[in-house]
């Protein structure tokens, strides 16, 4: 029932973000066919706003793109506008005109993916033991040396990273190709310089979490029963310890999946976060619309897979 | 502040004749943070390391031999007695040039997290102490705009105000300190939510609190409440998350100068420092100081900034932390 309602949930608010961010690009001043070659005639500039529906007014053009209403034609006929949202269609492209944002989705999507999920991996990877060995050795040196690097962490940011893992194990020591995305060791530098920033937040929230829930009181009763100390903090302690993580993993891994635009631009993966940044720039409305939409979803989704995973980790929560 | 509980409420309000707490030891809330943060010695390094940054930002440049927009001869030259960290593809001194990015940078962030300040605990604080539909509404009006990316969203605002302003001014042409005030207040207008969903939840923990509720029963008013029980509740958590937002607002400007779309050149900032030695990046000649030096002085100011936000945690929100 509670999954239920979550779903049905989630269509309206795919539908309020769809319309924000549909207003929102056409709020900005320019247009997608500002930065032609040569400035148009007015004439071949009404035609093209025309071909692509950018004459009308907005509530006509928001349906267009949903799919839901009709038009009607010359010839004084009603058709149902063809393509939009509800089947599945993005729309065209205005900016590479001859692509819709489907194909550009499906070309950059699945690199993304790959890269986002590497990253994510690292993420963790660094990220979980790290926490975990600082919580078990609290206020000792290894728990001082951990949380400093997960604060360093926290400092460096893609854009630094990527050009310093270039200069040093591209350029300098040659271990790995310095742009492209062809072969695994082509990933291992863009996944490195994405996923190491998301490590250090991942280590602290798994730090405070453990450390929150080593003090309760079941903990000092596994003890007592004389559990060995493997089984307290795996098996009792790490379900509950890792649930600030698992709560940030939603919208991380949101974030990673839909690309990153440094680390692609620098790297020259061809993902779909280059576009986000460069769609917004150059006012290619539909395809601005279409990667905030992908994003949300994944982000929505994610979070409702979150919640329901708090209910198999923690036997307190239950939803009704 | 923080410590303030409704413990030293009972004290305030016992009766005249009750005979007097001991004075000899008992300290202020607030002298007892100030000696928790003495304390923490990385939060004390990163208070002494960012007084420093500041001191040369201000007044470096009156002691430094070079300019930061004077060309020279010695193009992309290595670190050197006179260049100290090197020059660029210009010929202009690196640390000329870091020390005045740092001016855009530690602007950016102090007003930025200012912005976020203002917008963030008004929008929280009413949404908690409203409650009700109101707080429903205010609340998943934050949550839609948390599943925008926050890019796009800056990347209008931005180029919307300026848009807005040019057509106000006339055919002036907006100046680079206008379109510097763009920068500041995007990236407060997006930087806000997590601040507005904390206030909120310290708002709506507190209103139902005794003491709260005790004022409400005496008369007090709204206003009185909010300004004398609220809000300095809620300062010590505003303080700690407003030091962590200054360096996220830091990082954002440099992303987006990293773009280009933050600070215009000649005016540099970090940001638009590292973009310009990652630029020169090629396996031929290795410029690492273009990288090295602007990088390393962003990392060490985001790392004290943080150190002080975990030192003002430790000291301001005791129960927090450990």
């Amino acid at each position: 029932m509670y999954l239920l309602k979550r779903i049905v949930f989630l269509l309206p608010l795919l539908l309020v973000i769809s319309f924000l961010a549909f207003v929102l690009v056409r709020l900005a001043p320019g247009g997608p066919f500002d930065k032609e070659r040569k400035p148009a005639a007015p004439e071949i500039e009404r035609n093209i706003r025309a071909r692509y529906h950018l004459d009308e007014p907005l509530w006509k053009q928001y349906l267009r793109y949903l799919g839901l209403g009709w038009e009607t034609g010359p010839d004084g006929q009603r058709k149902l506008f063809q393509g939009g949202l509800v089947r599945g269609d993005f729309g065209p492209s205005l900016r590479y005109r001859d692509h819709s944002v489907n194909d550009v989705l499906g070309q950059g999507l699945p690199v993304s993916l790959t890269l986002g999920f590497l990253a994510f991996l690292v993420a963790q990877g660094i990220g979980l033991p790290l926490g975990f060995l600082c919580a078990i050795r609290q206020g000792r040196w290894q728990d001082h040396l951990g949380s400093f690097i997960a604060v360093l962490a926290i400092c460096v940011p893609g854009f630094v990273m990527v050009p310093l893992l270039i200069m040093a194990f591209a350029i300098h020591w040659r271990w790995f190709p310095p742009a492209l995305w062809e072969s695994p060791s082509h990933a291992v530098l863009p996944a490195l310089a994405l996923g190491f920033y998301f490590s250090g937040r991942i280590a602290r929230l798994m730090r405070e979490g453990m450390l929150g829930v080593l003090k309760s009181e079941f903990i000092v009763t596994a003890r007592a029963k004389g559990l060995s100390e493997t089984a307290v903090l795996l098996r009792h302690a790490l379900p509950l310890g890792i649930l600030p993580v698992v709560s940030y993993s939603g919208p991380l891994l949101a974030d990673l999946l839909t690309g990153s635009f440094v680390v692609e631009n620098v790297f020259q993966i061809p993902g779909i976060g280059v576009f986000l940044v460069n769609s917004s720039l150059s006012r290619d409305y539909p395809m601005v619309v279409g990667l905030v939409l992908l994003y949300a979803a994944l982000l929505l989704v994610l979070n409702l897979l979150v919640d329901l995973s708090y209910g198999w980790l923690d036997p307190r929560v239950r939803h009704e | 502040m923080a410590g303030w509980t409704p413990e030293c409420a009972m004290n305030e309000a016992s009766p005249a004749g009750a005979p007097p707490a001991p004075v000899a030891v008992s300290l202020t809330p607030n002298q007892r943070a100030w000696l928790r943060f003495r304390h923490h010695t990385p939060a004390m390094l990163s208070l002494a390391f960012l007084a420093i940054l500041l001191l040369v930002v201000l007044f470096g440049p009156f002691f430094l031999p070079h300019h930061p927009d004077a060309l020279s001869e010695t193009q992309c030259a290595p670190p050197s007695a006179q260049h100290w960290c090197g020059t660029d593809l210009h010929g202009r001194d690196l640390l000329a040039r870091m020390i005045h990015g740092a001016r855009v940078s530690l602007m950016v962030g102090a007003v930025g997290a200012g912005v976020s300040l203002v917008i963030g605990v008004l929008w929280g604080a009413i949404a908690g102490y409203v409650g009700g539909r109101t707080d429903e509404l205010m609340m998943r009006a934050v949550d839609i705009l948390y599943s925008l990316p926050s890019i796009v969203f800056v990347i209008v605002l931005i180029t919307t105000l300026e848009q807005l302003v040019t057509a106000v001014l006339g055919h002036a042409g907006i100046g680079l300190s206008a379109r510097l005030l763009f920068l500041f207040v995007g990236l407060g207008a997006v930087s806000w939510l997590n601040m507005a969903r904390i206030v909120r939840g310290q708002v709506l923990s507190l209103r139902r609190r005794p003491f709260v509720e005790a004022s409400l029963a005496l008369g007090a008013s709204h206003t009185r409440i909010l300004a004398r029980h609220i809000l300095p509740n809620v300062a010590g958590v505003v303080m700690v998350y407003l030091t962590l937002t200054v360096p996220s607002v830091i990082l954002y400007e440099s992303f987006l100068s990293y773009l280009g779309l933050g600070i215009q050149p000649p005016m540099a900032s970090w940001g638009s420092l590292i973009a310009e030695g990652a630029r020169q990046l090629n396996p031929i000649r290795v410029y690492w100081w273009l990288l090295v030096f602007p990088c390393g002085m962003l990392v060490a100011t985001l790392l004290a900034l943080n150190f002080l936000g975990d030192g003002l945690r430790n000291a301001l929100d005791p129960r927090a932390g450990e």
